[in-house]
């Protein structure tokens, strides 16, 4: 056993194998790239689209509590429908999705350990045929708790006073500023570096190489050494929010750190704004 | 219908490592590159082989990954 804090919100490859098609569940795979989904998915799933339908398209800003609302009665997903989230890039993007639903309350919402690609991997059935939801009405969301979101004054009241541990979990070239964006992407901003203070731990370290989550004790020790245990605010950020959100899910549902929040504008917003201050190279925490 | 075949292995383009994950589904090879760190999918391919859609996907990485900048630190 892995030992999480709060186990119930992860499910196996194998349980959603076994209940995909329950009544009560509702499996759903997110991406970028929705080619993904058209290629195969979990049989039944539903296909979200992290750039249009999880995105406010003319804001940049998570959908409005009537967009959510919406989604889920279009999903056929009720306020007590156990929602099941996978997809690629190791489940960055249900991981964003999963922040959104609690967001915005939904009670039962999991993550499948190790998302699409473990199902690939282990050779289970795919289905291509687009998986049509049966509507509901009455989804109520709950205000949005911003408990779990950081906005950027926030985030600069933070970094001035170095109350709040802040981990940037971009790749370590991202993070000293030698690139600009994940290899391969296009530059999204002016200045390369990170939040002056920020502690560098990529997302990746907290996976396997199956994509699942390592256990409590090996996650306890990679975040307990940049400082970070339950009773310390921390903010984690990246690039768009999506890998952080990730992060995000280790902290608060696998470690049990109580005040955590996703920096959502992250590096396309802080790499972008005039006067902000950056740092380049090593942290100055590790210089500490 | 079950994919067969999985592979996943990394190569090393111009000092950018790149991972490859193969599988065969319905007879066609799918194959997509992501950049290892952090992790961005690069390219997604179908072919009729596995040897051409790696070669396809490594094509397009290769091509994305030919205009990204090394910035002094």
């Amino acid at each position: 056993m892995a030992n999480y804090i709060r186990e119930e919100v992860l499910v196996s490859t194998d349980w959603v194998a076994q209940h995909a098609k329950d009544a009560e569940v509702r499996v759903v795979e997110v991406d970028v790239d929705t080619a993904a989904y058209e290629e195969g998915h979990v049989p039944g799933a539903l296909g979200w689209s992290w750039r249009s339908q999880l995105c406010n398209t003319l804001v940049r800003d998570i959908l409005s509590k009537e967009q959510f609302e919406k989604l889920m009665n279009e999903s056929g997903i009720g306020n007590g429908t156990t929602v099941v989230i996978y997809g690629d890039s190791n489940n960055w993007f249900a991981a964003w999705a999963f922040w959104q639903m609690k967001i915005y309350g939904h009670a039962d919402v999991r993550l499948m350990n190790g998302g699409r690609k473990k199902w690939i991997s282990e050779g289970r059935d795919l289905e291509t045929a687009k998986t049509e939801a049966h509507p509901t009405t009455g989804y109520h969301a709950s205000d949005p708790d911003l408990s779990i979101r950081a906005f950027l004054p926030h985030v600069q009241e933070a970094q001035k006073a170095g109350s709040t541990v802040m981990i940037d979990v971009r790749s370590p070239q991202e993070f000293s500023g030698e690139i600009l964006a994940p290899p391969g992407l296009p530059e999204t901003c002016q200045r390369g570096g990170h939040i002056p203070g920020a502690h560098s731990v990529p997302w990746g370290k907290a996976c396997n190489d199956d994509g699942t989550f390592k256990t409590y004790d090996e996650l306890l020790a990679l975040y307990g050494a940049e400082g970070i245990h339950a009773g310390q605010p921390v903010i984690a950020y990246c690039r768009i929010g999506e890998r952080s959100s990730h992060t995000w899910f280790v902290l608060k549902y696998l470690l049990g750190v109580e005040d955590v929040k996703n920096y959502d504008g992250s590096w396309t917003e802080w790499g972008n704004l005039v006067g902000a201050p950056v740092e380049k190279g090593a942290s100055s925490a590790a210089k500490a | 219908m079950k994919p067969e075949d999985y592979s996943e292995r990394t190569v090393d383009v111009d000092g950018w490592q790149v991972r490859l994950i193969c599988y065969q589904l319905d007879g066609q090879y799918r194959c997509t590159a992501d950049n290892v760190s952090p992790g961005a999918n690069l390219a997604r391919v179908t072919a009729e082989t596995k040897e051409a859609a790696e070669s396809q996907a490594l094509a397009i990485a290769t091509e994305k990954l030919g205009r990204t900048k090394r910035h002094a630190v």
